[in-house]
């Protein structure tokens, strides 16, 4: 399949100073439920084609952001415009632009594959001149092409995500919103997943806006933003957020973690922390910290790992905790919030 | 809320047309009958309850209601018209209904989503569950020569018209429910406190003649009331029952001694269903 079926896309909305159109563009946003700030002033901006990751814990407000983007959820105050149009004025222009896949299962169990994908073209308004191509498409893409006829009942999670990206792509969205687009799936499904995304980064020329809580997922967007109750918190493509962290992570083994943490306080005045006898702490230039570290420590060392940060090092740098000490404090509380319950019936 | 929306208009060709919305309609309703083909389990269990209380009920009653002086008037012609309003009654709500299970699993929002007016999803909906609920209807039709109503073309057209208008205004009305039902353990109370309710008042099983005043009003009170009854009279105006029986059996809905025409009992069916249909269209219109 050399040439892509495309389906003629409505055009994004040109701002008035021809310039070129953000994919989305978000200023001070806010969304409050009663004495909840879920989301609490955020602002940034996405451009044509870039794969820009939200990321955070759960109940973080990545979830009713997407939902004001996609016009579900109204916000409380501030703006959101995705493909040049105001998500609160021109709703339906917005919709006709994006498409979803959201973390719980939108498909119609009763219905085979083919049924569901033709429900959804109907319902966007395809052509049925080119429908039957474009289904071919995108489920040949993400390799259901020989499940068309099966009901979607007997998928399994994997092949049921699978089947929303390909939903969510029928129309030819200028922006593609995936709501934890790996939750809840094994490890080879999820890099399944991201196989199909990065195939899609490369085929159509499209705008991908996700939200994940795993930070190793987040390392395939162009860029991120990270969230943590209601703010982003911190801003830029994963290699920029790593070197704005500064500081290597260095791993010890000893004899004794004590005398370890200890000499580093007094000799070092660097606070580590132990967890499964390693004992761990932040410098920067770890690789040149670790001769000093020999020469200086005075407690035996049996092995030493030094490594760049990650986004767990960039989230915990800039909220003070790990992405699970987070989620454990936040716990689900904001699943049952107003809007989750409107639209799943809780 | 947000300003400036000016620059951007125009851009696009026409939004939110007609077209587009006539589209939703006709895809929501498609999807109504092609999960009413895939699932004969329903269709067969559907006509279950029907058809038991037509030849069981009916017939275990029978001996009670033979209208004596040697007339052998089946009551089961007299319960016809009931089990068929039953069985569109019945699957009307149930299809409407379903919402809330599509709510539950998600489908819901993947239409809410969409770039087509909430009301045309509505519509869509009610026009869906009518068609499914009438072809339901239509299946205990053909039953009709069992219990000795004749299949005069006239009488069938009369009939199906009367179920298709029927089983709008109950969809619309089971939407309306749905609307405000947030789990599907309400369908339950659904069934409960409307649907049986509403069944048993509406002389469905027993004649409208000789009941005590508090019941009388409480029939009158029953929307379906209005539909069975012209029903019946279709079905009575061809099997021309003695007069005694026609009396007791067929005595219309009367309002403190006037009989209501049927033209006005239809008429309030029809004006009820829009009533719900608005009411139902403005409920999922809200914003959240």
């Amino acid at each position: 399949m050399s040439v892509p079926v495309g389906v003629a896309r409505p055009e994004v909305a040109a701002p008035p100073d021809g310039g070129p159109v953000p994919a989305i563009e978000v200023r001070d946003l806010h969304k409050r439920y009663g004495e909840l700030e879920a989301v609490a002033g955020i602002s940034f901006s996405v451009a044509p084609r870039e794969t820009f990751g939200f990321l955070g814990p759960n109940g973080a407000g990545k979830s009713t952001t997407i939902s004001m983007l996609c016009t579900l959820v109204r916000p409380s105050s501030g703006s959101a415009r995705v493909a040049g149009f105001d998500a609160v004025a021109a709703p339906a222009e917005v919709r006709r632009r994006i498409g979803l896949v959201f973390q719980d299962t939108t498909l119609d169990d009763y219905l085979t594959a083919k049924e569901n994908l033709r429900f959804h073209a109907e319902l966007y308004g395809v052509p049925g001149s080119i429908v039957e191509d474009r289904i071919r498409q995108v489920l040949t893409m993400v390799e259901l092409w020989d499940r068309r006829d099966h009901i979607v009942r007997t998928f399994s999670g994997g092949m049921k995500r699978r089947l929303e990206i390909a939903r969510g792509l029928l129309h030819s969205p200028r922006v593609l919103f995936l709501d934890e687009p790996t939750i809840g799936l094994d490890p080879q499904t999820r890099s399944h997943i991201w196989a199909y995304i990065r195939e899609l980064k490369r085929r159509e020329e499209i705008t991908i806006f996700m939200t994940t809580h795993y930070m190793d997922e987040a390392e395939f967007c162009d860029r991120i933003a990270i969230i943590d109750h209601g703010r982003v918190v911190a801003m830029g493509t994963p290699e920029e957020l790593k070197a704005s962290v500064g500081r290597d992570r260095v791993q010890i083994r000893t004899d004794d973690a004590e005398a370890a943490i200890l000499a580093l306080r007094e000799r070092f005045e660097i606070e580590a922390t132990v967890s499964e006898e390693m004992v761990t702490f932040h410098v920067p230039g770890g690789e040149q910290f670790v001769p000093q570290l020999f020469a200086g420590l005075g407690v035996p060392i049996r092995s030493v790992s030094v490594a760049r940060p990650t986004l767990d090092d960039v989230f915990m740098t800039y909220t003070g905790r790990t992405i699970r000490d987070a989620e454990a404090s936040t716990g689900d509380q904001m699943r049952s919030l107003p809007f989750v319950r409107a639209h799943r019936g809780r | 809320m947000t300003a400036s929306v000016a620059p951007v208009a125009g851009v696009h060709i026409a939004a939110g047309t007609w077209r587009e919305d006539l589209r939703g309609v006709r895809v929501v309703w498609k999807r109504e009958l092609l999960r009413f083909f895939r699932s004969r389990i329903r269709i067969v269990t559907s006509l279950a309850q029907p058809v038991l209380f037509l030849f069981i009920l009916g017939t275990g009653l029978s001996p009670l209601v033979q209208g004596g002086e040697g007339s052998n008037f089946d009551f089961r012609t007299f319960m016809f018209p009931g089990v068929i309003a039953m069985t569109v009654l019945f699957t009307a709500i149930f299809s409407a209904v379903s919402i809330v299970w599509d709510r539950e699993f998600g489908f819901l929002r993947e239409m809410l989503v969409a770039p087509v007016r909430r009301g045309a999803l509505v519509l869509g909906k009610c026009l869906g569950g009518a068609t499914v609920a009438t072809l339901q209807g239509v299946i205990m039709l053909a039953l009709a020569g069992l219990v000795h109503v004749p299949y005069a073309p006239l009488l069938l057209l009369t009939l199906v018209a009367e179920m298709a208008l029927t089983a709008f205004a109950l969809t619309a009305f089971g939407v309306l429910l749905a609307s405000r039902m947030q789990q599907v353990e309400s369908f339950q109370v659904v069934m409960q406190f409307f649907v049986l309710p509403m069944f048993f008042l509406s002389g469905a099983v027993f004649p409208l003649s000789r009941l005590p005043g508090w019941l009388q009003v409480l029939t009158r009170l029953d929307p379906l009331t209005y539909a069975v009854d012209p029903m019946r009279r279709a079905v009575f105006a061809y099997v021309s029952p003695p007069a005694s029986i026609q009396l007791v059996l067929d005595p219309g809905i009367t309002w403190g001694g006037w009989r209501l025409p049927v033209l006005l009992e239809v008429a309030i069916v029809a004006v009820l269903g829009v009533l719900m249909l608005v009411t139902a269209v403005t409920q999922f219109s809200r914003a959240d």
